[in-house]
């Protein structure tokens, strides 16, 4: 089993991928970005919560390239440690969607029956409420906290992730290999996991790398509006909210932040529409 | 039809059951009271005005009791008082706010379908060329650009640095007193920017979405066949090929309105809109519970009954669902 996926990526997967050259940029992108936040602190010129009265909104410059902000830190640094943030809480809010959704996908699909309704209706009711409207009433009410950031951007975004699995798992079960596996007594547990799961993972690659995206824009918003990561920690949103108060003498303060956001999120956003169309049989030419 | 409708409602009661009581959970997770926060703001306010305070919101009893008390009182369309100082019906509240709210994303609604659906169709017919490289690119940078941001840059260039828009609310200062004429024009200024950057945001999705729904379709055979009759290109795209493209967006149209209820937080709260989302945004802010519940519910039921709209004129508009 294993032997033949690697064989397929290696046949199939990588050469189609490897043509894509904006896929290939946004992995590339994604890659730098992981190194850069990994290597902040040996990477960051400054202390980016070292407030300094003498550089008060200076312009950029050799020694602060992205200018400082109304304490005087260094932009640069500020924006080079969000990134920590921002990637942090992508990767672990879509963990849990990711974990939620294909567990309740699994078992709607290959249960079928009134799980499935019971399962699918209960994403139907969560798909009703305006996921960011959700979000900012749960974490208003709790006290602003990064972990609570992430538990609620996985527990509002993971209704996408049970569709996909269910549907897979729907045409997987019917294959002969489950109706073997069945025959030689195999547990529904093992079925499942050992190989509904593993063939239905495609499509939920694709979806994780999109929604690590969709995330760092939710956590950049959330923060924006000062009910995300809380200053002093720096993330992209909370710069931006005081870049928003200074935007008429400091440009510098609004340009960088965003223009990190964008980036990251159209990288990631690059590379899972090319994990999606290399993962397509019918992209074949 | 009639029984594929009448199923299709039929389900909408086990779904709002279900959306209430998210809802209700949802607020009642929380710790912070909002008793708590009356008296934070006034200090002289002793042990017993509290406890009269949450008898009189009715906190004191037991969660289910709660829970069933405001259900009753919903199916009335009655969802309480607001715990702000105006102590205003939320119903009162949430009904001068949801006309700004509803135009605003609809006229958005409409330029995005607008502009999606041409640049999707471009970006199909001219597969693999340029046209559709520059497209692709120019959609994921609408995927990408978070809107606050964009407002944020729009804000700035276009009325700060150029002065040509006004950069909140929606009216100018004394609008009152302007002809119909001008107050239209002064309307419809202050609604340029919140609406573009309501829209370019989704654009990305839907045309994106429209560009593999037409790949889809240019293959059948009734679009050879129609070129094989000889019919100009143009009309095998706009007619034939599109119209049968158009179908899913339907359903695409209804997916889209939680994110654009959803999104109304951001830029109302940005631009100064006094719609929805600002009113919401102001509720979570000072915990205002009966605001928060009340919006939640009725930004849930809005997505149920477009979903409800979507999928019914889906039905209509597909002649094979129709004749079932």
């Amino acid at each position: 089993m294993m032997s033949l996926r690697t064989s397929y990526l290696a046949a199939v997967f990588w050469p189609r991928i490897r043509r894509n050259k904006l896929a290939i940029t946004g992995a590339v992108v994604v890659l730098m970005l992981l190194i850069a936040s990994l290597l902040a602190p040996w990477i960051a010129p400054h202390n980016p919560t070292q407030i300094n009265a003498w550089q008060v909104l200076a312009p950029p410059s050799t020694s602060h390239w992205f200018g400082t902000d109304e304490l005087g830190r260094d932009v640069f640094s500020r924006v080079l440690y969000g990134a920590r943030i921002s990637l942090k809480v992508g990767f672990v809010a879509i963990g849990i969607a990711i974990v939620l959704g294909s567990v309740v996908g699994l078992v709607a699909g290959y249960y079928g029956g009134w799980v499935d309704t019971v399962l699918m209706r209960c994403v139907d009711i969560m798909l009703c409420f305006p996921a960011f409207f959700l979000i900012l009433a749960i974490i208003t009410f709790l006290e602003p906290s990064i972990w609570y950031i992430m538990a609620v951007i996985g527990l509002t975004g993971w209704m996408g992730v049970a569709r996909l699995v269910r549907a897979e798992a729907l045409s997987i079960r019917e294959m002969d290999y489950v109706m073997a596996a069945r025959c030689i007594g195999c547990s529904n547990l093992r079925i499942i996991l050992r190989h509904i799961l593993p063939n239905a993972l495609s499509p939920v690659l694709v979806a994780a790398t999109l929604g690590v995206a969709g995330a760092i824009l939710t956590e950049s918003s959330l923060s924006f509006l000062g009910i995300g990561v809380q200053p002093p920690t720096p993330s992209w949103g909370n710069i931006l909210t005081s870049g928003k108060d200074y935007i008429e003498f400091a440009w510098w303060l609004s340009l960088f932040p965003g223009l990190a956001i964008l980036v990251t999120v159209f990288a990631y956003n690059l590379l899972g529409e090319g994990i999606r169309d290399a993962l397509d049989p019918r992209t074949d030419k | 039809m009639t029984t594929y409708l009448l199923k299709r409602i039929a389900l909408l009661v086990p779904l709002m059951l279900g959306i209430t009581l998210i809802t209700f959970t949802v607020i009642h997770l929380a710790p912070g009271e909002p008793v708590d926060m009356q008296m934070a703001m006034n200090p002289k306010v002793g042990k017993e005005a509290r406890e009269r305070l949450t008898k009189f919101y009715g906190l004191d009893k037991p969660l289910h009791e709660q829970y069933v008390t405001w259900l009753s009182k919903l199916a009335r369309l009655d969802l309480g008082r607001s715990f702000s100082s105006d102590n205003r019906p939320v119903l009162d509240k949430i009904k001068e706010r949801l006309p700004i709210t509803l135009s605003l994303n609809i006229v958005a609604l409409v330029l995005e379908f607008g502009l999606a659906i041409p640049i999707g169709v471009m970006a199909a017919v001219y597969r693999d060329t340029w046209l559709d490289k520059g497209i692709t690119v120019f959609v994921f940078l609408g995927f990408a650009v978070p809107t606050f941001w964009l407002a944020l840059l729009l804000m700035y260039f276009f009325g700060v640095k150029l002065n040509w828009l006004p950069i909140s609310g929606l009216h100018t200062l004394g609008y009152e007193g302007y002809s119909w004429l001008s107050r239209t024009l002064d309307l419809a200024k202050h609604l340029l920017l919140p609406v573009a950057v309501a829209s370019f945001g989704s654009l990305a999705g839907v045309s994106r979405y429209m560009r593999s729904a037409m790949l889809g379709v240019i293959d059948q055979d009734y679009i050879t066949t129609a070129r094989a009759k000889g019919i100009s290109e143009r009309v095998v795209i706009w007619k034939h090929a599109l119209r049968n493209a158009l179908l899913p967006l339907i359903t695409l149209a209804g997916f889209s309105i939680p994110g654009l209820i959803g999104g109304s937080v951001i830029f109302e709260t940005i631009f100064a809109i006094p719609g929805m989302g600002q009113l919401f945004y102001q509720g979570v802010m000072s915990r205002d519970y009966p605001v928060v519940m009340g919006i939640l519910v009725i930004g849930a039921f809005l997505t149920l009954i477009g979903n409800l709209i979507a999928d019914v004129s889906y039905a209509l508009a597909d002649p094979r669902i129709r004749q079932q």
